[in-house]
């Protein structure tokens, strides 16, 4: 049984008077120990994904359940301890932290409300996830805006795993740092993944990071995986046009290697009523994409594709 | 060689509370891409603002030189600045709604710049316009003409930004992080647009950006900043196949675009260790505390910009093999 299996997942949002709908029937499954990439261009629904399997906002139809067990119907007074097994990072780790908390406080508070330990264990516990993100002791009594955009990415890692979660939903987690810090923010998810056992959905609009990171990739557009992979044969073998444009959009950092000619014109829109929400900007869209919506099919091992025209 | 159509010379630009760019130098020549790349904080907004003598209020240029097309702009009077300022030299910024006006129709502002600087009537202003927002991928532009900047994609309000800085054919536009805000797609079409109207009007770019993968694909040569100093400048080939400074280095060690194939079940990244912070204060290179090659003279005083090869230039003691000249000053 996987840790977290998603199933037929709808969100949809209500603002002046117009529905959107960011998550259109998604299904997908994250196995303990397992790093699942999410890419897709900004709009495209990674985060209310990611916020929805959190129960941070609610479902309008589908299944999230958590090793089993069914929470996408819960009310939120139910959801308290499936809130200690699933975390979330986010890209702004500035935003996310009360500027008015030392980082004691920020850590022990989650602490505190799920009833864990007493004074001197959370202290204990506090100390441990500061060493385990590499921050210096004296980090506790201090506040976020005295650290900079690195060290407080590492408070927000920190927040998100004294609990100990299993699963970590990471929302652009390295998206606003200097390539220097990213490095090193990288280097810490994947030795505090290998210490702690965590399973991770990594979202991201950065292909090369998720490339590094990743096991698994799934790629989105307008709501929808469009295709899923593992990370090798989605590089070497990516079977959507969509995808393909993405990777290829990626500009290396390598002179000698030519651009890749950009064949995916226009931007995200809306989803159309009928046939492929991908249609419009596809360059081997043929008519049979503007009336049939094409559903993901396996194409390989564990490879899954939603097109009419793959490959 | 050409004579460089910017020469930026020791240019040093402070706040009153401190020096931020410290003797920075560099050329672009006409018709080229050049990139100024760093990392946020280290001072390339404020440098391609004191290039064109916007600085925000405080800030002040305390020294140097930068001389566009033989005029010293550093030192030349205001009426002079207003008349290069759009006209020969035009900025596009990260983030285009903070320079488009919220409450005119884009189509307009066009024609306002064009209007300004060219003292064409309103009709052929309006005609041109169009024509540009055609050239930059405006599809319907007569009829978008007239819409809000609220009206546009991030990509699309980025393109109005171009219409709006081609406007005059400016022979030097300066972008800063021109994409930053946008995704890989979008950022491809963009960069492909000024890429073409580069070629297409005869102008430089002066190409400010975080990314190295930008830098290697869209760059001609590449000014690499650190802490508001300049660190290294190359043409982009031998920059990516033999950088020079430590920081260099490690930058294009530690991006994971670099070595395409590597996934973390096989390798930990390279890491630069520290951050930028720890410039703060430091003597001599401020790169020094970060530093892996760093020796003992490297903390005395910052190191100067010094030739390797043709058109290679390096800020580092170690590279340049001048550690005894720093020894024995
Ligand atoms: N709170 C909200 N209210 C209304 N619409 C929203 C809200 N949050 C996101 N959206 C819309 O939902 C879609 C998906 O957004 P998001 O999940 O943030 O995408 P991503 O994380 O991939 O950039 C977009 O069209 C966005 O405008
Ligand atoms: N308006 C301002 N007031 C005070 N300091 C500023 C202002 N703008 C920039 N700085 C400082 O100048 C330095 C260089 O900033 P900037 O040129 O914006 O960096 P970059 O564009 O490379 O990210 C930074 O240390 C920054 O804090
Ligand atoms: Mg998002
Ligand atoms: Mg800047």
């Amino acid at each position: 049984m996987s840790l977290l299996t998603v199933e037929n997942l709808h969100t949809r949002y209500v603002s002046r008077g117009r529905t959107v709908t960011a998550v259109d029937g998604v299904s997908l499954t994250v196995a303990g120990g397992e790093t699942v990439g999410l890419v897709g261009e900004s709009g495209c629904g990674k985060s209310t994904l990611g916020k929805t399997i959190l129960r941070l906002v609610d479902p309008a139809e589908g299944s999230i359940r958590i090793a089993g067990e069914e929470i996408a119907t819960l009310r939120q007074a139910a959801l308290a301890p499936f809130r200690r097994r699933m975390q979330m990072v986010f890209q702004d780790p500035y935003g996310s932290l009360n500027p008015r908390q030392t980082v004691a406080t920020l850590l022990e508070t989650p602490l505190k409300v799920h009833g864990i330990g007493g004074r001197a264990e959370r202290r204990a516990q506090v100390l441990d996830m500061l060493a385990r993100v590499g921050l210096p002791g004296d980090a506790a009594e201090r506040y976020p805006h005295e650290f900079s955009g690195g060290q407080r990415q590492r408070i927000g890692i920190a927040r998100a795993l004294v609990l100990k979660p299993q699963l970590v939903i990471c929302d652009e987690p390295v998206s606003a740092l200097d390539l220097s810090i990213q490095a090193q923010i990288l280097n810490l998810l994947v030795g505090l993944k290998r210490d702690l056992g965590l399973s991770y959905l990594f979202i991201s609009h950065d292909l090369s990071v998720v490339r590094y990171f990743a096991d698994r990739v799934m790629v989105m557009y307008l709501g929808r995986i469009v295709e899923s992979a593992d990370h090798v044969t989605l590089w070497r073998n990516p079977q959507h046009p969509y995808s393909r444009a993405l990777l290829s959009a990626v500009p290396v950092a390598d002179p000698t290697r030519a651009r890749a000619p950009m064949t995916m014109r226009g931007e995200l829109g809306s989803a159309p009523t009928t046939g492929c929400r991908f249609r419009s900007r596809c360059p081997v869209a043929i008519d049979r994409c503007s009336v049939e919506d094409p559903v993901l099919r396996d194409v390989g091992a564990q490879h899954r594709v939603a097109c009419h025209r793959p490959g | 060689m050409t004579y460089p159509l910017l020469r930026v010379e020791d240019l040093t630009i402070g706040f009153p509370y401190g020096t931020v760019v410290h003797g920075v130098s560099f050329d672009v020549h006409p018709g080229e891409t050049m990139a100024l790349v760093g990392e946020s904080g280290c001072g390339k907004s404020i440098t391609a603002f004191a290039l064109m003598r916007l600085l925000p209020p405080g800030a002040r240029i305390q020294g140097g030189h930068v001389i566009f097309d033989g005029v010293d702009l550093a030192a030349a009077a205001p009426h002079a600045l207003r008349d290069i300022r759009g006209r020969s030299l035009s900025l596009i910024l990260q983030e285009p709604m903070t320079s488009l006006n919220p409450v005119l129709p884009i189509g307009m502002q066009i024609a306002e710049v064009m209007r300004r600087h060219e003292g064409i009537g309103k009709a052929a202003a309006r005609r041109r316009s169009v024509e540009l927002l055609e050239l930059v991928g405006v599809t319907d532009a007569d009829r978008r003409y007239d819409d809000f900047p609220h009206h546009f994609s991030g990509g699309m309000r980025q393109r109005v930004m171009i219409a709006m800085a081609v406007a005059c054919k400016p022979r030097l536009l300066i972008a800063d992080e021109p994409t930053t805000a946008l995704d890989v797609t979008i950022q491809a079409q963009v960069l492909e647009l000024l890429d073409d109207l580069r070629r297409q009007l005869g102008m430089a770019v002066l190409l400010i950006t975080h990314d190295l993968g930008v830098v290697a694909q869209w760059a001609d040569r590449v000014t690499v900043m650190y802490a508001g100093r300049v660190v290294e400048q190359a043409p982009v080939r031998p920059f990516f196949a033999t950088p020079q400074h430590p920081y260099a280095r490690g930058l294009l060690d530690a991006s994971v675009g670099h070595d395409g194939e590597a996934h973390y079940t096989t390798r930990r990244l390279n890491e630069i260790p520290g951050s930028i912070a720890s410039a703060a204060g430091e003597a001599g290179c401020p790169f020094a505390p970060r530093c892996p090659d760093r020796i003992a003279a490297c903390r005395r005083a910052p190191p100067v910009l010094t030739a390797l090869g043709p058109d290679h230039n390096v800020a580092c003691i170690v590279a340049a093999g001048t550690d005894h000249v720093a020894v024995d000053r």
